[in-house]
Protein backbone atom coordinates (compact mmCIF):
# COMPACT_ATOMS: atom_id res chain seq x y z
CA UNK A 1 0.00 0.00 0.00
CA UNK A 2 2.80 2.53 0.61
CA UNK A 3 4.45 1.23 -2.39
CA UNK A 4 1.27 2.16 -4.06
CA UNK A 5 0.94 5.53 -2.48
CA UNK A 6 4.25 6.58 -3.38
CA UNK A 7 4.36 5.69 -6.82
CA UNK A 8 1.13 7.45 -7.52
CA UNK A 9 2.54 10.52 -5.84
CA UNK A 10 5.98 10.30 -8.34
CA UNK A 11 3.73 10.17 -10.79
CA UNK A 12 2.09 13.40 -10.06
CA UNK A 13 5.42 15.10 -9.77
CA UNK A 14 6.05 15.35 -13.67
CA UNK A 15 2.42 16.07 -14.19
CA UNK A 16 2.67 18.80 -11.95
CA UNK A 17 5.31 20.70 -13.66
CA UNK A 18 3.85 19.94 -17.60
CA UNK A 19 0.63 22.01 -16.07
CA UNK A 20 2.69 24.79 -14.48
CA UNK A 21 4.40 25.25 -17.67
CA UNK A 22 1.46 25.47 -20.20
CA UNK A 23 -0.50 27.56 -17.99
CA UNK A 24 2.67 30.33 -17.91
CA UNK A 25 2.42 30.05 -21.50
CA UNK A 26 -1.39 30.09 -21.85
CA UNK A 27 -1.31 33.30 -19.96
CA UNK A 28 1.32 34.96 -21.58
CA UNK A 29 -0.47 34.10 -24.90
CA UNK A 30 -2.69 36.75 -24.70
CA UNK A 31 -2.52 40.05 -26.52
CA UNK A 32 -1.76 42.80 -23.82
CA UNK A 33 1.29 44.26 -21.56
CA UNK A 34 0.29 43.86 -17.82
CA UNK A 35 2.95 47.51 -17.62
CA UNK A 36 0.91 49.38 -19.91
CA UNK A 37 -1.94 48.72 -17.79
CA UNK A 38 -0.32 49.87 -14.89
CA UNK A 39 0.61 52.52 -16.10
CA UNK A 40 -2.66 53.22 -17.87
CA UNK A 41 -3.44 56.45 -19.80
CA UNK A 42 -0.17 58.47 -18.49
CA UNK A 43 1.70 57.24 -21.32
CA UNK A 44 3.98 54.60 -21.98
CA UNK A 45 7.29 56.71 -21.00
CA UNK A 46 8.60 54.15 -17.99
CA UNK A 47 7.48 51.00 -19.29
CA UNK A 48 10.93 50.12 -19.60
CA UNK A 49 11.36 50.33 -15.35
CA UNK A 50 7.85 49.10 -14.58
CA UNK A 51 9.26 45.81 -16.89
CA UNK A 52 12.21 45.52 -15.00
CA UNK A 53 9.99 46.04 -11.42
CA UNK A 54 8.18 43.23 -12.88
CA UNK A 55 10.99 40.57 -14.00
CA UNK A 56 9.32 41.01 -17.15
CA UNK A 57 12.37 41.57 -18.87
CA UNK A 58 14.18 38.54 -18.63
CA UNK A 59 14.05 35.77 -21.02
CA UNK A 60 10.83 33.65 -21.04
CA UNK A 61 12.24 30.59 -20.22
CA UNK A 62 14.46 32.33 -17.33
CA UNK A 63 11.36 33.63 -15.97
CA UNK A 64 9.58 30.07 -16.39
CA UNK A 65 12.10 28.28 -14.67
CA UNK A 66 12.49 30.64 -11.69
CA UNK A 67 8.48 30.69 -10.86
CA UNK A 68 8.11 26.95 -10.86
CA UNK A 69 11.30 26.35 -8.87
CA UNK A 70 9.44 28.80 -6.39
CA UNK A 71 5.96 27.81 -6.70
CA UNK A 72 7.56 24.17 -5.88
CA UNK A 73 8.59 25.79 -2.97
CA UNK A 74 4.92 27.33 -1.88
CA UNK A 75 6.24 30.83 -2.92
CA UNK A 76 3.62 31.55 -6.23
CA UNK A 77 5.22 35.28 -6.33
CA UNK A 78 3.55 38.69 -5.88
CA UNK A 79 0.49 39.71 -7.89
CA UNK A 80 1.28 42.21 -10.10
CA UNK A 81 -1.64 44.40 -9.11
CA UNK A 82 -2.92 43.78 -5.84
CA UNK A 83 0.01 44.53 -3.78
CA UNK A 84 0.62 41.20 -2.09
CA UNK A 85 1.41 37.55 -2.73
CA UNK A 86 -0.31 35.24 -4.71
CA UNK A 87 -0.69 32.75 -2.02
CA UNK A 88 -1.87 35.37 0.44
CA UNK A 89 -5.04 36.04 -2.30
CA UNK A 90 -5.99 32.88 -2.74
CA UNK A 91 -5.67 32.05 0.47
CA UNK A 92 -8.37 34.65 1.58
CA UNK A 93 -10.50 33.53 -1.00
CA UNK A 94 -10.35 29.61 -0.47
CA UNK A 95 -13.23 29.93 2.31
CA UNK A 96 -15.79 30.92 0.08
CA UNK A 97 -14.82 28.71 -2.34
CA UNK A 98 -14.49 25.20 -0.07
CA UNK A 99 -17.92 26.71 1.50
CA UNK A 100 -19.68 26.76 -1.53
CA UNK A 101 -18.27 23.12 -2.63
CA UNK A 102 -18.84 21.64 0.61
CA UNK A 103 -22.60 23.19 0.78
CA UNK A 104 -23.19 22.02 -2.41
CA UNK A 105 -21.79 18.38 -2.65
CA UNK A 106 -23.92 18.32 0.43
CA UNK A 107 -26.95 19.46 -1.06
CA UNK A 108 -26.07 17.22 -4.02
CA UNK A 109 -25.59 14.09 -2.05
CA UNK A 110 -28.81 14.08 0.06
CA UNK A 111 -30.70 14.57 -3.07
CA UNK A 112 -29.00 12.39 -5.51
CA UNK A 113 -28.46 9.23 -3.89
CA UNK A 114 -31.57 8.41 -1.79
CA UNK A 115 -33.46 9.02 -5.25
CA UNK A 116 -31.47 7.00 -7.24
CA UNK A 117 -31.59 4.42 -5.10
CA UNK A 118 -35.26 5.01 -4.94
CA UNK A 119 -35.74 4.59 -8.73
CA UNK A 120 -33.28 1.60 -8.75
CA UNK A 121 -35.45 -0.19 -6.37
CA UNK A 122 -38.19 -0.47 -8.77
CA UNK A 123 -36.28 -0.39 -12.17
CA UNK A 124 -38.46 1.22 -15.16
CA UNK A 125 -41.14 1.64 -12.95
CA UNK A 126 -43.46 4.93 -13.28
CA UNK A 127 -41.50 5.80 -10.10
CA UNK A 128 -38.19 5.27 -11.89
CA UNK A 129 -39.32 6.72 -15.31
CA UNK A 130 -40.38 10.16 -13.57
CA UNK A 131 -37.21 10.14 -10.85
CA UNK A 132 -34.76 9.75 -13.72
CA UNK A 133 -37.15 12.46 -16.02
CA UNK A 134 -36.30 15.06 -13.21
CA UNK A 135 -33.01 14.34 -12.69
CA UNK A 136 -32.61 14.96 -16.88
CA UNK A 137 -34.03 18.07 -16.56
CA UNK A 138 -31.54 19.03 -13.69
CA UNK A 139 -29.14 17.54 -15.58
CA UNK A 140 -30.64 20.71 -18.93
CA UNK A 141 -30.77 23.35 -16.38
CA UNK A 142 -27.60 25.67 -16.38
CA UNK A 143 -26.48 26.17 -12.59
CA UNK A 144 -26.78 30.19 -13.72
CA UNK A 145 -30.74 30.18 -15.01
CA UNK A 146 -31.75 27.69 -11.75
CA UNK A 147 -30.06 30.59 -9.50
CA UNK A 148 -31.64 33.54 -11.48
CA UNK A 149 -35.11 31.31 -10.65
CA UNK A 150 -33.85 31.13 -7.31
CA UNK A 151 -33.09 35.02 -6.47
CA UNK A 152 -36.67 36.10 -8.32
CA UNK A 153 -38.76 33.82 -6.43
CA UNK A 154 -36.85 34.23 -2.98
CA UNK A 155 -35.39 37.45 -3.15
CA UNK A 156 -37.14 39.93 -5.20
CA UNK A 157 -40.40 38.41 -5.00
CA UNK A 158 -40.60 37.47 -1.30
CA UNK A 159 -37.94 38.59 0.11
CA UNK A 160 -36.31 36.14 2.25
CA UNK A 161 -33.40 35.45 1.08
CA UNK A 162 -30.52 38.01 -0.01
CA UNK A 163 -29.49 37.99 -3.63
CA UNK A 164 -26.29 38.16 -3.47
CA UNK A 165 -22.67 38.83 -1.22
CA UNK A 166 -21.28 36.69 1.47
CA UNK A 167 -20.65 36.50 5.41
CA UNK A 168 -17.50 34.60 6.65
CA UNK A 169 -18.43 31.94 8.86
CA UNK A 170 -16.93 33.97 11.75
CA UNK A 171 -19.98 36.90 11.53
CA UNK A 172 -22.65 33.11 12.42
CA UNK A 173 -23.59 30.28 10.97
CA UNK A 174 -26.81 31.97 10.15
CA UNK A 175 -26.01 34.83 7.85
CA UNK A 176 -22.90 32.34 6.36
CA UNK A 177 -25.76 30.10 5.33
CA UNK A 178 -28.49 32.56 4.48
CA UNK A 179 -25.75 33.99 1.68
CA UNK A 180 -24.48 30.24 0.72
CA UNK A 181 -27.88 28.58 0.01
CA UNK A 182 -29.32 29.59 -2.82
CA UNK A 183 -25.77 29.38 -4.65
CA UNK A 184 -25.15 26.20 -3.12
CA UNK A 185 -28.86 25.25 -4.30
CA UNK A 186 -28.28 26.15 -7.87
CA UNK A 187 -25.26 23.74 -8.10
CA UNK A 188 -26.55 21.13 -6.14
CA UNK A 189 -29.11 20.38 -7.81
CA UNK A 190 -27.40 20.39 -11.23
CA UNK A 191 -24.87 18.01 -9.43
CA UNK A 192 -27.52 15.60 -7.67
CA UNK A 193 -28.75 14.55 -10.95
CA UNK A 194 -25.43 13.61 -11.86
CA UNK A 195 -25.28 11.38 -8.79
CA UNK A 196 -28.33 9.97 -8.94
CA UNK A 197 -28.25 8.56 -12.33
CA UNK A 198 -25.14 7.34 -11.44
CA UNK A 199 -26.04 5.98 -7.90
CA UNK A 200 -29.39 4.34 -9.87
CA UNK A 201 -27.36 2.18 -12.16
CA UNK A 202 -24.99 1.29 -9.81
CA UNK A 203 -27.20 -0.18 -7.27
CA UNK A 204 -29.23 -1.74 -10.60
CA UNK A 205 -25.73 -3.85 -11.49
CA UNK A 206 -25.43 -4.53 -7.79
CA UNK A 207 -29.33 -5.71 -7.47
CA UNK A 208 -29.09 -8.10 -10.64
CA UNK A 209 -25.82 -9.63 -9.11
CA UNK A 210 -25.23 -13.63 -7.53
CA UNK A 211 -24.99 -12.45 -3.88
CA UNK A 212 -27.71 -10.65 -4.13
CA UNK A 213 -29.88 -13.34 -5.63
CA UNK A 214 -28.06 -15.57 -2.57
CA UNK A 215 -28.97 -13.25 -0.13
CA UNK A 216 -32.83 -13.37 -0.94
CA UNK A 217 -32.70 -16.57 -1.79
CA UNK A 218 -31.82 -17.87 1.86
CA UNK A 219 -34.90 -15.72 3.04
CA UNK A 220 -33.33 -12.82 4.26
CA UNK A 221 -35.58 -9.48 5.11
CA UNK A 222 -35.69 -7.30 0.99
CA UNK A 223 -34.35 -4.66 3.48
CA UNK A 224 -31.33 -6.20 4.78
CA UNK A 225 -31.03 -7.09 1.02
CA UNK A 226 -30.76 -3.85 0.03
CA UNK A 227 -29.20 -1.91 2.72
CA UNK A 228 -26.68 -4.28 4.06
CA UNK A 229 -25.72 -6.43 0.95
CA UNK A 230 -26.25 -4.13 -1.99
CA UNK A 231 -25.69 -0.33 -0.93
CA UNK A 232 -22.48 -1.02 0.84
CA UNK A 233 -21.40 -2.23 -3.11
CA UNK A 234 -23.16 -0.06 -5.07
CA UNK A 235 -21.48 3.45 -3.52
CA UNK A 236 -17.99 2.25 -4.58
CA UNK A 237 -18.39 4.18 -8.08
CA UNK A 238 -20.73 6.60 -6.27
CA UNK A 239 -17.55 7.57 -4.67
CA UNK A 240 -15.60 8.20 -7.65
CA UNK A 241 -18.78 10.46 -9.18
CA UNK A 242 -18.75 12.35 -5.67
CA UNK A 243 -15.09 13.50 -5.84
CA UNK A 244 -15.68 13.92 -9.65
CA UNK A 245 -18.02 16.37 -8.95
CA UNK A 246 -15.74 17.92 -5.87
CA UNK A 247 -13.18 19.12 -8.00
CA UNK A 248 -15.51 20.35 -10.54
CA UNK A 249 -17.37 22.35 -8.03
CA UNK A 250 -14.38 23.88 -6.58
CA UNK A 251 -12.68 25.09 -9.71
CA UNK A 252 -15.71 24.85 -11.94
CA UNK A 253 -18.01 26.92 -9.91
CA UNK A 254 -16.80 30.52 -10.99
CA UNK A 255 -20.39 31.47 -13.09
CA UNK A 256 -22.19 30.76 -9.69
CA UNK A 257 -19.69 33.20 -7.95
CA UNK A 258 -20.64 35.61 -9.95
CA UNK A 259 -23.91 35.57 -10.41
CA UNK A 260 -24.35 35.70 -6.39
CA UNK A 261 -20.81 38.26 -6.32
CA UNK A 262 -18.95 35.45 -4.17
CA UNK A 263 -15.55 36.82 -3.40
CA UNK A 264 -14.45 33.23 -4.71
CA UNK A 265 -11.30 31.83 -6.29
CA UNK A 266 -12.47 31.63 -9.66
CA UNK A 267 -13.71 35.02 -9.42
CA UNK A 268 -9.80 36.40 -8.61
CA UNK A 269 -8.89 34.27 -11.16
CA UNK A 270 -10.82 35.72 -14.12
CA UNK A 271 -10.46 39.38 -12.92
CA UNK A 272 -6.74 38.55 -12.96
CA UNK A 273 -6.72 36.99 -16.42
CA UNK A 274 -8.54 39.67 -17.68
CA UNK A 275 -6.12 42.56 -16.68
CA UNK A 276 -3.02 39.79 -17.34
CA UNK A 277 -2.30 39.73 -13.67
CA UNK A 278 0.34 37.07 -14.93
CA UNK A 279 1.32 35.84 -11.23
CA UNK A 280 -2.70 35.56 -10.08
CA UNK A 281 -3.57 33.90 -13.17
CA UNK A 282 -0.97 31.42 -13.69
CA UNK A 283 -0.77 30.68 -9.68
CA UNK A 284 -4.51 30.22 -9.53
CA UNK A 285 -4.66 28.04 -12.48
CA UNK A 286 -2.16 25.89 -10.93
CA UNK A 287 -3.44 25.51 -7.61
CA UNK A 288 -6.79 24.65 -8.79
CA UNK A 289 -5.31 21.90 -11.12
CA UNK A 290 -3.03 20.72 -8.55
CA UNK A 291 -6.10 20.43 -6.30
CA UNK A 292 -8.14 17.94 -9.07
CA UNK A 293 -4.97 15.94 -9.37
CA UNK A 294 -4.95 15.53 -5.63
CA UNK A 295 -8.68 14.77 -5.29
CA UNK A 296 -8.32 12.31 -8.66
CA UNK A 297 -5.94 10.33 -5.99
CA UNK A 298 -7.42 10.44 -2.98
CA UNK A 299 -10.12 8.99 -4.80
CA UNK A 300 -8.54 6.39 -6.16
CA UNK A 301 -6.84 5.44 -2.75
CA UNK A 302 -10.09 5.78 -1.32
CA UNK A 303 -11.41 2.89 -3.82
CA UNK A 304 -8.54 0.77 -3.01
CA UNK A 305 -9.63 1.35 0.59
CA UNK A 306 -13.06 0.76 0.57
CA UNK A 307 -13.04 -2.63 -2.15
CA UNK A 308 -10.94 -5.59 -0.97
CA UNK A 309 -11.12 -6.29 -4.20
CA UNK A 310 -9.05 -4.31 -5.80
CA UNK A 311 -5.25 -4.92 -6.19
CA UNK A 312 -3.03 -2.00 -5.80
CA UNK A 313 0.14 -2.57 -7.93
CA UNK B 1 -44.87 -5.39 -10.66
CA UNK B 2 -45.21 -8.04 -13.43
CA UNK B 3 -42.54 -8.17 -16.08
CA UNK B 4 -44.68 -7.48 -19.22
CA UNK B 5 -45.70 -3.75 -17.75
CA UNK B 6 -41.99 -3.11 -16.83
CA UNK B 7 -40.71 -3.99 -20.41
CA UNK B 8 -43.53 -2.00 -21.54
CA UNK B 9 -42.43 1.09 -19.50
CA UNK B 10 -39.11 0.25 -20.70
CA UNK B 11 -39.77 0.46 -24.72
CA UNK B 12 -42.13 3.41 -23.98
CA UNK B 13 -39.27 5.25 -22.85
CA UNK B 14 -36.83 4.26 -25.26
CA UNK B 15 -38.88 5.93 -28.01
CA UNK B 16 -40.84 8.80 -26.33
CA UNK B 17 -37.42 10.08 -25.67
CA UNK B 18 -35.90 9.68 -28.73
CA UNK B 19 -39.04 10.86 -30.19
CA UNK B 20 -39.64 13.90 -28.00
CA UNK B 21 -36.07 15.22 -28.11
CA UNK B 22 -36.07 14.86 -31.36
CA UNK B 23 -39.42 16.62 -32.05
CA UNK B 24 -38.27 19.57 -29.60
CA UNK B 25 -34.80 19.97 -30.80
CA UNK B 26 -36.54 19.78 -34.30
CA UNK B 27 -39.14 22.58 -33.65
CA UNK B 28 -36.17 24.81 -32.02
CA UNK B 29 -34.02 24.39 -35.25
CA UNK B 30 -36.77 25.40 -37.64
CA UNK B 31 -37.51 28.28 -35.44
CA UNK B 32 -33.89 29.00 -35.34
CA UNK B 33 -33.33 28.97 -39.35
CA UNK B 34 -36.68 29.81 -40.54
CA UNK B 35 -37.96 32.58 -38.39
CA UNK B 36 -35.32 35.06 -38.45
CA UNK B 37 -36.26 35.18 -42.41
CA UNK B 38 -40.12 35.91 -41.17
CA UNK B 39 -39.40 38.35 -38.30
CA UNK B 40 -39.13 42.10 -39.86
CA UNK B 41 -37.54 42.95 -36.33
CA UNK B 42 -33.97 43.45 -36.79
CA UNK B 43 -31.95 41.90 -33.48
CA UNK B 44 -29.97 45.16 -33.02
CA UNK B 45 -32.92 47.50 -34.26
CA UNK B 46 -33.15 49.94 -31.19
CA UNK B 47 -36.30 51.46 -30.67
CA UNK B 48 -36.04 54.10 -27.24
CA UNK B 49 -39.85 54.65 -27.29
CA UNK B 50 -40.70 51.56 -26.23
CA UNK B 51 -38.16 49.81 -23.66
CA UNK B 52 -39.04 46.92 -21.43
CA UNK B 53 -42.08 46.22 -22.97
CA UNK B 54 -43.64 43.10 -20.97
CA UNK B 55 -44.92 40.53 -23.25
CA UNK B 56 -47.62 40.50 -25.47
CA UNK B 57 -49.71 39.78 -28.33
CA UNK B 58 -47.95 42.68 -29.94
CA UNK B 59 -44.21 41.67 -29.15
CA UNK B 60 -44.61 38.17 -28.01
CA UNK B 61 -41.36 38.35 -25.78
CA UNK B 62 -41.70 41.71 -24.99
CA UNK B 63 -38.60 44.29 -25.48
CA UNK B 64 -35.09 45.07 -23.84
CA UNK B 65 -33.76 48.23 -22.08
CA UNK B 66 -32.91 49.43 -25.55
CA UNK B 67 -36.39 48.48 -27.33
CA UNK B 68 -35.64 45.41 -29.51
CA UNK B 69 -37.42 42.94 -29.69
CA UNK B 70 -37.03 39.77 -27.58
CA UNK B 71 -38.23 37.06 -29.67
CA UNK B 72 -35.80 38.40 -32.70
CA UNK B 73 -32.90 38.60 -30.11
CA UNK B 74 -33.56 34.99 -29.16
CA UNK B 75 -33.88 33.60 -32.52
CA UNK B 76 -31.12 35.27 -33.53
CA UNK B 77 -29.15 34.33 -30.20
CA UNK B 78 -30.48 30.47 -30.70
CA UNK B 79 -28.59 30.40 -34.30
CA UNK B 80 -25.29 31.72 -32.90
CA UNK B 81 -26.10 29.32 -29.28
CA UNK B 82 -26.51 26.22 -31.73
CA UNK B 83 -24.22 26.96 -34.37
CA UNK B 84 -21.24 27.00 -31.91
CA UNK B 85 -22.38 23.49 -30.57
CA UNK B 86 -22.54 21.75 -33.79
CA UNK B 87 -19.16 23.26 -34.57
CA UNK B 88 -17.52 22.07 -31.45
CA UNK B 89 -19.19 18.71 -31.91
CA UNK B 90 -18.22 18.50 -35.07
CA UNK B 91 -14.50 19.25 -34.33
CA UNK B 92 -14.23 17.41 -31.25
CA UNK B 93 -15.57 14.38 -32.87
CA UNK B 94 -12.88 15.05 -35.64
CA UNK B 95 -10.16 15.41 -33.51
CA UNK B 96 -11.44 12.57 -30.97
CA UNK B 97 -11.87 9.88 -33.18
CA UNK B 98 -8.13 10.85 -35.23
CA UNK B 99 -6.30 10.81 -31.44
CA UNK B 100 -8.49 7.97 -30.24
CA UNK B 101 -7.78 5.88 -32.88
CA UNK B 102 -4.25 6.56 -33.07
CA UNK B 103 -4.01 6.18 -29.40
CA UNK B 104 -5.80 3.02 -28.92
CA UNK B 105 -3.35 1.62 -31.81
CA UNK B 106 -0.09 2.24 -31.06
CA UNK B 107 0.63 1.77 -27.20
CA UNK B 108 3.67 3.61 -27.71
CA UNK B 109 1.50 6.89 -28.85
CA UNK B 110 -0.51 6.13 -26.18
CA UNK B 111 1.50 6.52 -23.37
CA UNK B 112 2.41 10.11 -24.34
CA UNK B 113 -0.90 11.22 -25.37
CA UNK B 114 -2.65 10.24 -22.62
CA UNK B 115 -0.65 11.96 -20.28
CA UNK B 116 -1.14 15.00 -22.09
CA UNK B 117 -4.82 14.33 -22.20
CA UNK B 118 -4.79 14.27 -18.21
CA UNK B 119 -2.88 17.25 -17.90
CA UNK B 120 -5.62 18.82 -20.40
CA UNK B 121 -8.31 17.37 -18.29
CA UNK B 122 -6.71 18.07 -14.66
CA UNK B 123 -7.57 21.91 -15.64
CA UNK B 124 -10.41 23.63 -14.51
CA UNK B 125 -12.59 23.03 -17.91
CA UNK B 126 -13.80 27.08 -18.39
CA UNK B 127 -11.13 28.38 -16.42
CA UNK B 128 -8.81 26.63 -19.07
CA UNK B 129 -11.43 28.19 -22.24
CA UNK B 130 -11.32 31.26 -20.20
CA UNK B 131 -7.57 31.63 -21.31
CA UNK B 132 -7.60 30.54 -24.28
CA UNK B 133 -10.15 33.06 -25.07
CA UNK B 134 -8.15 35.89 -24.00
CA UNK B 135 -5.84 34.78 -26.69
CA UNK B 136 -8.51 35.53 -29.58
CA UNK B 137 -10.73 38.20 -27.52
CA UNK B 138 -13.64 39.53 -29.43
CA UNK B 139 -13.92 36.54 -32.02
CA UNK B 140 -17.00 34.26 -31.97
CA UNK B 141 -14.07 30.96 -33.30
CA UNK B 142 -12.14 31.73 -30.27
CA UNK B 143 -15.25 30.57 -28.17
CA UNK B 144 -15.50 27.08 -30.82
CA UNK B 145 -11.83 26.58 -30.49
CA UNK B 146 -11.51 27.18 -26.26
CA UNK B 147 -14.72 24.42 -25.94
CA UNK B 148 -12.68 22.07 -28.44
CA UNK B 149 -9.44 22.14 -27.12
CA UNK B 150 -11.83 21.92 -23.20
CA UNK B 151 -13.77 18.75 -24.35
CA UNK B 152 -11.65 17.06 -26.97
CA UNK B 153 -10.17 14.72 -24.24
CA UNK B 154 -13.62 13.70 -23.06
CA UNK B 155 -14.40 12.26 -26.64
CA UNK B 156 -10.85 10.81 -26.68
CA UNK B 157 -11.35 8.62 -24.06
CA UNK B 158 -14.74 7.28 -25.02
CA UNK B 159 -13.33 6.29 -28.77
CA UNK B 160 -9.88 5.04 -27.15
CA UNK B 161 -11.59 2.53 -25.25
CA UNK B 162 -13.49 1.56 -27.50
CA UNK B 163 -10.68 0.69 -30.17
CA UNK B 164 -8.84 -0.62 -27.21
CA UNK B 165 -11.51 -3.92 -26.86
CA UNK B 166 -12.25 -3.71 -30.79
CA UNK B 167 -8.17 -4.53 -31.16
CA UNK B 168 -8.34 -7.59 -29.42
CA UNK B 169 -11.02 -9.38 -31.32
CA UNK B 170 -10.51 -12.17 -33.56
CA UNK B 171 -11.23 -10.44 -37.02
CA UNK B 172 -8.80 -7.82 -36.70
CA UNK B 173 -6.02 -10.29 -35.60
CA UNK B 174 -7.41 -12.12 -39.13
CA UNK B 175 -6.66 -9.24 -40.79
CA UNK B 176 -3.45 -8.24 -39.53
CA UNK B 177 -2.02 -11.81 -40.00
CA UNK B 178 -3.45 -11.51 -43.80
CA UNK B 179 -1.37 -8.75 -44.17
CA UNK B 180 -4.30 -5.93 -44.18
CA UNK B 181 -2.35 -2.52 -43.61
CA UNK B 182 -2.89 -0.74 -40.86
CA UNK B 183 -4.67 1.99 -41.99
CA UNK B 184 -7.20 -0.25 -43.40
CA UNK B 185 -7.77 -1.87 -39.99
CA UNK B 186 -7.93 1.24 -38.53
CA UNK B 187 -10.58 2.84 -40.93
CA UNK B 188 -12.16 -0.42 -42.33
CA UNK B 189 -12.50 -2.76 -39.53
CA UNK B 190 -11.98 -0.69 -36.05
CA UNK B 191 -13.99 2.59 -36.81
CA UNK B 192 -17.16 1.28 -37.71
CA UNK B 193 -17.13 -0.54 -34.36
CA UNK B 194 -16.14 2.80 -32.27
CA UNK B 195 -19.10 4.92 -34.17
CA UNK B 196 -22.35 4.11 -31.82
CA UNK B 197 -20.06 5.35 -28.77
CA UNK B 198 -19.33 7.85 -30.92
CA UNK B 199 -22.48 9.15 -31.69
CA UNK B 200 -23.78 8.74 -28.73
CA UNK B 201 -20.99 10.53 -26.79
CA UNK B 202 -21.00 13.73 -29.42
CA UNK B 203 -25.01 14.18 -28.66
CA UNK B 204 -23.80 15.17 -25.20
CA UNK B 205 -20.97 17.01 -26.01
CA UNK B 206 -23.49 19.20 -28.43
CA UNK B 207 -25.48 19.41 -25.01
CA UNK B 208 -22.21 20.39 -22.94
CA UNK B 209 -21.02 23.02 -25.57
CA UNK B 210 -24.19 24.76 -25.47
CA UNK B 211 -23.87 24.77 -21.89
CA UNK B 212 -20.45 25.83 -21.73
CA UNK B 213 -21.20 28.57 -24.70
CA UNK B 214 -23.48 30.09 -22.39
CA UNK B 215 -21.66 30.15 -18.99
CA UNK B 216 -19.03 31.67 -21.04
CA UNK B 217 -21.12 34.46 -22.77
CA UNK B 218 -23.13 34.90 -19.59
CA UNK B 219 -20.35 35.75 -17.37
CA UNK B 220 -19.08 38.41 -20.51
CA UNK B 221 -15.84 36.14 -22.08
CA UNK B 222 -17.42 34.23 -24.49
CA UNK B 223 -19.51 36.10 -27.66
CA UNK B 224 -19.78 39.82 -27.38
CA UNK B 225 -22.33 41.89 -28.53
CA UNK B 226 -23.76 43.41 -30.61
CA UNK B 227 -23.79 39.15 -31.62
CA UNK B 228 -26.88 38.04 -29.59
CA UNK B 229 -26.51 34.53 -28.15
CA UNK B 230 -28.80 33.00 -25.37
CA UNK B 231 -25.97 33.45 -22.65
CA UNK B 232 -24.94 37.11 -23.23
CA UNK B 233 -28.63 37.85 -23.58
CA UNK B 234 -28.90 37.02 -19.95
CA UNK B 235 -25.56 38.42 -18.82
CA UNK B 236 -26.91 41.77 -20.00
CA UNK B 237 -30.17 41.34 -18.49
CA UNK B 238 -28.81 40.29 -15.05
CA UNK B 239 -29.29 43.84 -13.61
CA UNK B 240 -32.82 43.83 -14.91
CA UNK B 241 -34.15 40.61 -13.14
CA UNK B 242 -36.52 42.50 -11.16
CA UNK B 243 -38.12 44.86 -13.62
CA UNK B 244 -37.83 42.38 -16.77
CA UNK B 245 -37.80 38.90 -15.49
CA UNK B 246 -38.89 37.66 -19.37
CA UNK B 247 -35.31 38.95 -20.42
CA UNK B 248 -33.83 36.29 -18.47
CA UNK B 249 -36.74 33.65 -18.74
CA UNK B 250 -37.45 33.25 -22.49
CA UNK B 251 -33.45 32.87 -23.20
CA UNK B 252 -33.10 30.43 -20.26
CA UNK B 253 -35.87 28.46 -21.47
CA UNK B 254 -34.09 28.30 -24.82
CA UNK B 255 -30.84 26.23 -23.53
CA UNK B 256 -33.04 24.35 -21.19
CA UNK B 257 -35.13 22.92 -24.26
CA UNK B 258 -32.09 22.66 -26.45
CA UNK B 259 -29.82 21.25 -23.64
CA UNK B 260 -32.97 18.45 -22.65
CA UNK B 261 -33.71 17.44 -26.41
CA UNK B 262 -29.78 16.34 -26.76
CA UNK B 263 -30.22 14.82 -23.46
CA UNK B 264 -33.29 12.41 -24.34
CA UNK B 265 -31.97 12.06 -27.98
CA UNK B 266 -28.64 10.99 -25.95
CA UNK B 267 -30.31 8.60 -23.78
CA UNK B 268 -32.66 7.30 -26.38
CA UNK B 269 -29.45 6.48 -28.92
CA UNK B 270 -27.92 4.63 -26.14
CA UNK B 271 -30.31 2.96 -25.43
CA UNK B 272 -30.88 1.95 -29.24
CA UNK B 273 -27.42 1.94 -30.22
CA UNK B 274 -25.56 0.31 -27.26
CA UNK B 275 -27.77 -1.96 -25.41
CA UNK B 276 -24.84 -3.68 -23.33
CA UNK B 277 -24.54 -0.30 -21.47
CA UNK B 278 -28.21 0.76 -21.72
CA UNK B 279 -29.60 -1.90 -19.65
CA UNK B 280 -28.13 -0.64 -16.65
CA UNK B 281 -27.61 2.75 -17.27
CA UNK B 282 -31.13 3.64 -18.95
Amino acid sequence: MVRYILRRVLVLIPTWFAIGILAFFLIRLAPGDPAAIILGTEGLAGIEQVHQRLGLDRPLLVQLSGWLVNAARGDLGDSFFLGRSVSEAILERIPVTLSLAFLSIGIAVIIGVPLGIAAALRPNSARDTSIMGVSLLGLSLPEFFTGLILIYVFSVALGWMPAGGYEPLSSGVVPWARHLLMPSFALGFLQSARIARMTRSSMLEVLNSDYVRTARAKGLWESRVVWKHALRNAILPVVTVVGMVFALLLSGAFITEVLFRLPGAGNLIISAVKRRDYPIAQGGLLVFSTAVLVINMVVDLLYVYIDPLIKYQ
Amino acid sequence: MPTSVNSAFRFFRRTTSLLVGSLVLAAILLGVVLVPLLVRTEPVLMDMARPLLPPSWTVLFGTDDLGRDLLSRVLHGGRTSLLIGLEVMLLTGLFGTAIGLVTGYFERVDLVVMRLMDILMAFPSLLLAIAILTIMPGNPFGVVIALTVVYTPRTVRVVRSVVLSTAEEGYVEAARAVGVSTRTILVRHILPGVIPSLVVQETFLFAYAILGEAGLSFVGVGIQPPLPSWGNIMGDARALLREAPWLLFFPGMGIMLTVLSLNLIGDGLRDALDPKRARLKA
